[in-house]
């Protein structure tokens, strides 16, 4: 009976997923393409759970849903400011027999992917055993986070690179951003005084519960990105005197950390972020802490979409 | 099964039954602010019952604490963003539905 | 079947659709949405991955890289939007340009 309902909830959920991807990708009308797009991240968290990923499950939530979500409907909004005939989306160019061999070799893809994914070795173990064989050498208890900022702290050093390249991709494009359609209100100003410095005080539990339970910088990062974001749509703006170093100071704290970090490993330990086991707590937490701040300045950012103060150019 | 087992079955159940009428409100009524009406008013409810099921069955404070932190957070945003499209409706000339 | 690979099936069904819409419309945006839609079909079969049968230690090494996936992709998502914007203020037009216009 047990095993009955969760199979029952595992199959409503993934039909659940799959149907609202079709429906966000085949509606006609683009605002509703972009809320079952939140609306299918949403569902993907719930996966994430019945997976045993409770780390990923809070990063879809924050992320893949919450920031993803702010600026699609962002950009929907500067994109209708910019021409209303931009957000009318024209049936596909593709007609007739070109979209059937497209759909043929869609199922051919489809066909492929599902035979490779069904035919993968069943006793495969993974790396956790190792990971757990090597928990006690790395900090932290959450293997999660130990992977992250130790064992393969390189990805992440690279990804907060990455994270930090769109945002100066995005500013250098140099778009004008529309002037706000009309004045937050007084629900909104209320909301943004109750929450942002909730969100503030989530943003530093989830940091620092990262280390041995699900959380951590990005997460924690993204809580903070969306009490930027929440100030910013109740009108209120970045200070121009915070508008010239000190933002790019926030931008480039945690990447800075990171690398100066790795260059210093390398000089002493013969090997990029190699943590040695007494410090390695220590300096996770630095770096988390950094990353956050930098990780939820630079979301904000790229929500706004262009450097503040040249808004009205 | 304890008293407290049955009580948290009991809430979580009438939790579920105030989701689902709010679920039908949702897909069957006319416009935007009774639609609202429906969604707002049954999921706080359903939400509240649902936490107080749960927290029944947890064992220290602080998650029950944390449970109850969800709860209040989803009426706030629940009750500012109703308010905020029930406004941006009216703002796009949507009239409440008559009969 | 175990859950994770009803699950990881599910990914592969997701990639498909995500990849069909890619290539079917033309709006930037829902190229952006359809791109999203495969990463996720792709972080669905690695999470498949990290447990592929109840008995096997849950694998964190694949939820460190879905983290990070997801951090890139909305990295990249932001990138894109940018670039779109950029484009339309540019042509009037959220679509890119191709042999439609040519010939129409």
């Amino acid at each position: 009976m047990e095993t009955l309902i969760s199979w029952a909830i595992d199959v409503a959920l993934a039909l659940l997923v799959v149907s609202l991807a079709w429906r966000a990708l085949a509606s006609t009308d683009l605002f509703k393409a972009i809320v079952l797009f939140i609306a299918f991240g949403l569902v993907l968290t719930l996966v994430w759970v019945r997976l045993n990923a409770t780390d990923v499950a809070l990063a879809e939530a924050a992320i893949g849903a919450g920031v993803t979500g702010a600026l699609l409907l962002a950009a929907y909004a500067k994109l209708r400011a910019t021409s209303p005939d931009a957000i009318v989306d024209r049936a596909g160019g593709i007609s007739g027999i070109g979209a059937i061999s497209l759909l043929i070799l869609i199922l051919l893809v489809a066909a492929a992917l599902g035979y490779a994914v069904w035919t993968l070795p069943s006793d495969y173990t993974g790396l956790g055993k190792e990971v757990a064989a090597n928990l006690d050498q790395s900090g932290v208890s959450n293997p999660v986070t130990a992977v992250l900022l130790n064992f393969r702290g390189y990805d992440t050093l690279l990804e907060i690179m990455v994270l930090l390249l769109a945002l100066l991709g995005a500013w250098s494009l140099g778009i004008t951003i529309p002037r706000p359609e009309a004045a937050p209100g007084l629900v909104l100003d209320t909301l943004s005084r109750l929450l942002v410095p909730l969100l503030i005080l989530v943003a530093a539990y989830l940091l620092w519960v990262g280390a041995h339970a699900p959380g951590g910088a990005f997460q924690a990062g993204a809580v903070l990105a969306a009490a930027g974001v929440l100030m910013l749509l109740s009108g209120r703006e970045l200070p121009a005197a915070l508008a010239t170093w000190p933002l790019r100071l926030a931008l480039v704290l945690g990447p800075a950390t990171f690398l100066m970090l790795a260059v210093i490993t390398l000089i002493l330990e013969g090997r990029v972020l190699k943590l040695s086991p007494e410090w390695a707590g220590r300096l996770i937490l630095i770096i988390e802490t950094t990353a956050t701040i930098s990780i939820g300045v630079t979301l904000t950012a790229l929500f706004m979409g262009a450097p503040p103060g040249e808004e009205d150019r | 099964m304890t008293t407290s087992d049955y009580l948290s079955v009991a809430l979580l159940t009438t939790g579920g039954l105030f989701f689902l009428a709010g679920t039908f409100g949702l897909l069957r009524f006319p416009d935007v602010f009774t639609r609202l009406h429906a969604l707002t008013k049954a999921d706080n409810v359903g939400l509240g019952l649902t936490v107080a099921g749960l927290a029944l069955q947890v064992d220290s404070w602080a998650v029950a604490g944390k449970l109850l932190l969800i709860w209040l957070l989803a009426l706030l945003a629940g009750a500012t963003v109703s308010y905020l499209i029930a406004q941006g409706a009216l703002r796009l000339g949507i009239r409440p539905w008559k009969r | 079947m175990s859950v994770a690979l009803f699950y990881a099936l599910a990914g592969a069904g997701l990639f498909s659709i995500g990849l069909h819409a890619l290539l079917v419309h033309r709006h930037l945006l829902r190229k952006i949405l359809a791109v999203n839609v495969m990463g996720s079909g792709v972080f669905l079969v690695l999470a498949a991955m990290a447990a592929p049968n109840a008995i096997a230690l849950s694998d964190p090494v694949p939820h460190a890289m879905i983290i990070t996936g997801i951090v890139v992709a909305v990295a990249a998502t932001a990138l894109a939007l940018v670039l779109m914007l950029k484009l339309t203020a540019e042509t009037g037009q959220a679509v890119l340009p191709g042999r439609e216009e040519e010939n129409s």
